[in-house]
């Protein structure tokens, strides 16, 4: 038979439809409890990246973090309660701190001073813009100019 | 909702709230597990028999024409702190979890049930009827839409090659025919064989799970997806392909799982597995503004 209850929690009792789910694996009801249900803001609030919960659930319900994306399970990283990834604008305050700060250290650093007085990334940003758009008006001009032999032709 | 919620979706500390719940240690919090409609058959003795969390009585807690389920949980175990540590403990966690989840039960028995999600904790129950007063017309709306009905699980699982109906498709004993290819040609012929049968099995869970929700279709009123199970605590065997819920008039319960068994009959290597009823835990979700308590975050 392909299709199969499991034993205990399905069993069919018509009579008394709840109760049978009492027995059910724990991971059933984890997933209900601790995924499903209305979300309220209690008092005690629980921040679940700080608890690492999102350990334990992988733990619990996916094998391994690297094998959950493998196979396309990337919930938690939408997940408001879960995830810092889900609010962007702190995530990228946080970058941009953590870049700061590295910057400062590297300034700090003799030597690297004269390399690092202004901050490098513009600069390079520049200089790659405008290399590639040069060549390209030169192109544009030279074109622009065959046009002009030819209908002077 | 009041100004004072505003203030909780900030998370830097409300000196207030702060205080509050620092009392943790000598303290008793309200567990809320449910949000009910005050019906008859739950009040006061009937609760009696059911016991939540921490083994604490369960009451009811009315406000606005909904009541909350609530127990007393010591805070000690309660507070932020306390369950931050907690939490990670996998068997206080299945203790938990699993005493909630025996009081939505009990309270589905009886009558339509909104499942809070776990450790839901107010400082007391004024706090409580805040919250419901503050959500009433959002929970009604909930309660109607669940009225009479269940959710059934519905796992579809694909079975290892071996499952397969015919023995000699795969395993490593396929020498007979590859006898004189050589070891080297005969292994890869039955790594291919393998992959093809995987496969192949795959290809049934997923068919098996096209025919599931076709034939759901006309009795299930909604369908909810849960991620596969994957890890130490998923139990079947062979890998879930598809673990969906299904929100079933009660009456129907029965053709449901009928329907869902035949859809599937015949499929090679799949094997399907129905939990339930549950009360409407997958389907009682609140997402944006309408969420009570402040919970839209952004």
């Amino acid at each position: 038979m392909t299709a199969s209850d499991p034993i205990g929690p399905s069993g069919a009792h018509p009579l008394s439809p709840y109760g049978q789910t009492q027995g059910a694996n724990l991971a059933d009801i984890l997933e209900r409890v601790l995924d499903k249900g209305i979300v309220i803001v209690g008092d005690i609030r629980i921040n679940l990246l700080d608890i690492e919960l999102l350990t334990i659930r992988l733990r619990l319900l996916v094998a391994s973090v690297d094998k959950a994306r493998e196979i396309g399970i990337d919930w938690w990283e939408h997940d408001p309660a879960l995830s810092s990834r889900a609010e962007p604008p702190r995530d990228l305050e946080r970058e941009n701190r953590r870049l700061r700060a590295e910057i400062q250290e590297l300034r700090a650093k003799p030597g690297s001073r004269a390399a690092l007085t202004e901050d490098p990334a513009p600069r390079r940003r520049r200089r790659e813009a405008t290399a590639p758009r040069r060549r390209t008006r030169d192109e544009d001009k030279g074109e622009d100019e065959d046009k002009d032999e030819g209908r002077r032709r | 909702m009041t100004t004072e919620h505003a203030e909780h979706t900030e998370l830097p500390e409300d000196p207030e709230r702060a205080e509050r719940t620092g009392r943790a240690r000598d303290t008793e919090f309200s567990y809320a597990y449910a949000v009910v409609r005050p019906a008859a058959g739950l009040d006061g003795d009937a609760l009696r028999e059911v016991e939540g969390v921490a083994s604490g009585p369960v009451r009811l807690v009315g406000a606005g024409g909904v009541a909350a389920a609530v127990g007393s949980v010591p805070g000690r175990e309660f507070s932020e702190a306390a369950l931050r540590h907690h939490l990670e403990d996998l068997e206080w966690l299945e203790e938990v979890a699993r005493a909630h989840h025996g009081v939505v039960e009990f309270l589905a028995a009886r009558t339509t049930v909104l499942p809070l999600r776990l450790a839901t904790v107010y400082v007391d129950d004024e706090r409580v009827r805040e919250v419901l007063r503050g959500g009433a017309g959002t929970f009604a709306r909930l309660l109607d839409r669940f009225a009479g009905h269940v959710e059934w699980g519905v796992k579809v699982y694909a079975g290892l090659p071996r499952d397969l109906a015919d023995p000699d498709a795969s395993g490593p004993s396929g020498t007979g025919p590859d006898a004189d290819a050589g070891p080297g040609r005969s292994y890869l012929r039955m790594r291919r064989r393998e992959r093809e049968d995987r496969e192949a099995v795959r290809s049934a869970a997923a068919e098996a799970a096209r025919r599931i929700e076709e034939a759901a279709d006309g009795i299930a009123v909604e369908l909810a997806r849960h991620r596969p199970q994957q890890g130490e605590l998923a139990t079947g065997s062979g890998e879930n392909v598809a673990n969906d819920s299904y929100l079933v008039p009660g009456g129907r319960s029965e053709e449901f799982r009928d329907r869902v068994r035949r859809a599937t009959r015949g499929l090679p290597g799949v094997r399907v597995e129905i939990t339930g009823p549950w009360a409407p835990y997958s389907f009682a979700v609140l997402t944006g503004p309408e969420a009570p308590g402040g919970t839209a975050r952004p």
